[in-house]
């Protein structure tokens, strides 16, 4: 897939619920900061620098090893549309940061849409790779072989004290940052989310959820990443995720069977209300999708509901964005608009006219 | 009121965020809220952890300097100034790290509880490092086999330390 079909395309590979402990792990996300030694940091950097870097990174890339049939495509992100830019942000491939002054940016995605490399961020480069499903060492083992083969090319900056240096202190070290996208639904309806959340923060991990207005998460998803990059091994790092991750995959699923023993008729209904509303809604706000979105999901995973596939899940929850929207309205729509074009996407994805 | 990320447009959106089960409330304008909105699922915002250093950051200027209004020292290199770190919570570029290096060790520690990397050497840049740590991990593996006497096996292994040992000796020089 080029990144001109990236981004009228809205599936991506960590969409699918085929990965492991699916029911509860939406995605796994690794990415590390790395910087060229010779050059002040991206934030310093006039834009004739800035192209010096892109520059360096796609002789880097253009290095045989280092492509090894993942096809990486450089696009500068000049080059692309605004609302283009935007489904990059919202397919997950690279940060809203990466948009500002994006004169001076640019991403490196793989063919499959796993691997992308911002450069020019915070930091010169950024290496991500994401996943379905918990696969924290299957990510991690992709963008350590990756950073093998582009340091052949490019001169790091490195300390033997400090280890990898990068333009905010607090990822100095590894400059890893590992992730998993988690739904947890089930803790939030028996009211637990708040002591298991509470004690995976004092593990030296952080937990964010979103809220919107009211104070329910949006679509009860919640992100636990590491907080410490430094004194710590890379595989200490992920290994110490993977066991957080499993215990609250348990606790999850154990307040889904909770639910499903006390309370089937609120559950069932919650989910058929979703369904209901889902296929035949006229005008949806990206805040009911989303929320009636995570309600199917747990339909889905409960086996209460088997004519929708999960993965078509997770990609409605990007296509619902607004960039999509205005990409598939193929023009800048006001948002009333955007609600009726949402409600006439959901529905026809779920086989509705 | 304005947005609290761009201080642009107009805050119209009141997120409330919950962070180690510390809730925020965050005042944004609508784009801004759409991209907080994206980056949480997926990708960490970096906001308030710039902010949360800055103010670590200054406190130690600070206390080095006995004023907070001092400029204090530039990297040789970049030309960052304190101050300018102090606000941004970013240094400039490698040589930053040494320049600064007394008032930032503290942050470090405060940080992560150390200030020593343990983790990947990358191979080229590595050199001594990356040789040392190779060594080490022989050596552990050498004491494995000898407990199981696996005695070829530890020959081998101790021919490639001291292959090592010399290659190190010849860096060194
Ligand atoms: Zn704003
Ligand atoms: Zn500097």
């Amino acid at each position: 897939m080029s990144i001109k079909e990236t981004v009228n395309n809205p599936h991506s590979h960590w969409m699918e619920a085929s990965g492991p402990e699916a029911d509860v792990v939406v995605s796994s996300r690794v990415r590390v900061a790395r910087n060229l030694s010779i050059s002040p940091f991206p934030h310093l950097l006039s834009e004739s620098d800035a192209r010096d870097i892109i520059h360096s990174v796609s002789l880097a890339i253009g290095n045989k090893e280092a492509d090894r049939s993942r096809s990486l495509e450089l696009v500068e992100l000049g080059e692309l549309a605004p609302v283009e830019r935007q489904i990059l942000v919202e397919k997950h491939l690279i940060s809203p940061d990466l948009l500002e002054e994006f004169q001076k940016k640019a991403v490196v995605i793989s063919q499959d849409e796993v691997i992308s490399i911002m450069i020019n961020e915070e930091d010169h480069l950024r290496l991500q790779c994401l996943l379905p499903g918990l696969q924290l060492k299957e990510a991690w083992d992709s963008i350590n072989l990756l950073d093998d083969e582009l340091e052949k090319t490019l001169e790091y900056a490195y300390d033997e004290e400090l280890g990898y240096l990068t333009a905010c202190p607090t990822n100095v070290g590894t400059g890893l940052r590992a992730s998993v996208m988690l739904h947890l639904p089930g803790l939030v309806l028996v009211n637990r989310i708040k002591d298991v959340l509470g004690s995976v923060s004092k593990l030296g991990l952080t937990v964010r959820g979103l809220y919107g207005e009211g104070t329910e998460a949006s679509g009860n998803l919640f992100q636990v990443s590491n907080q410490i990059t430094m004194g710590q091994t890379e595989e200490d790092i992920i290994n110490a995720l993977i066991s957080v991750t499993g215990q609250i995959v348990t606790s999850e699923r154990a307040a889904r069977e909770a639910l499903l023993r006390e309370r089937r008729e609120h559950i069932e209904d919650r989910v058929g209300r979703a369904y209901g509303l889902l296929s035949h809604a006229r005008i949806m706000s990206s805040e009911e999708a989303v929320r009636l979105l995570s309600d199917l999901r747990l339909g889905v995973s409960l086996k209460l509901i088997d004519i929708i596939p999960a993965n078509l899940i997770t990609e409605l929850m990007v296509m619902i964005r607004p960039a999509f929207l205005v990409k598939k309205a193929g023009k800048e729509i006001s948002p009333f608009t955007r609600d009726v074009v949402r409600a006439n996407l959901i529905r026809e994805k779920m086989g509705f006219k | 009121m304005n947005c609290e990320r761009c201080q642009v447009r107009p805050a119209v959106v009141h997120l409330t965020e919950i962070v180690n089960n510390k809730k925020r409330t965050l005042n944004l304008c609508e784009q801004c809220a759409r991209e907080v909105q994206a980056e949480s699922f997926g990708i960490i915002p970096q906001m308030g952890l710039h902010n949360f250093l800055a103010s670590l950051f200054s406190s130690q200027v600070a206390a080095h300097f006995g004023s907070a209004v001092s400029q204090g020292e530039k990297c040789p290199s970049c030309g960052l100034s304190e101050a300018q770190f102090a606000q941004s919570g970013l240094l400039g570029c490698a040589e930053c790290y040494r320049k600064f290096s007394d008032r930032l060790d503290p942050v470090f520690r405060r940080m992560h509880g150390i200030s020593k990397h343990t983790g990947k050497v990358p191979e080229r840049t590595g050199g001594k490092v990356r040789l040392s740590k190779e060594i080490d991990r022989l050596k552990t593996r050498l004491r494995e086999v000898i407990g199981r006497e696996e005695f070829e096996e530890a020959a081998g292994i101790r021919d490639r330390i001291r292959d090592l040992e010399k290659e190190m000796a010849g860096e060194a020089d």
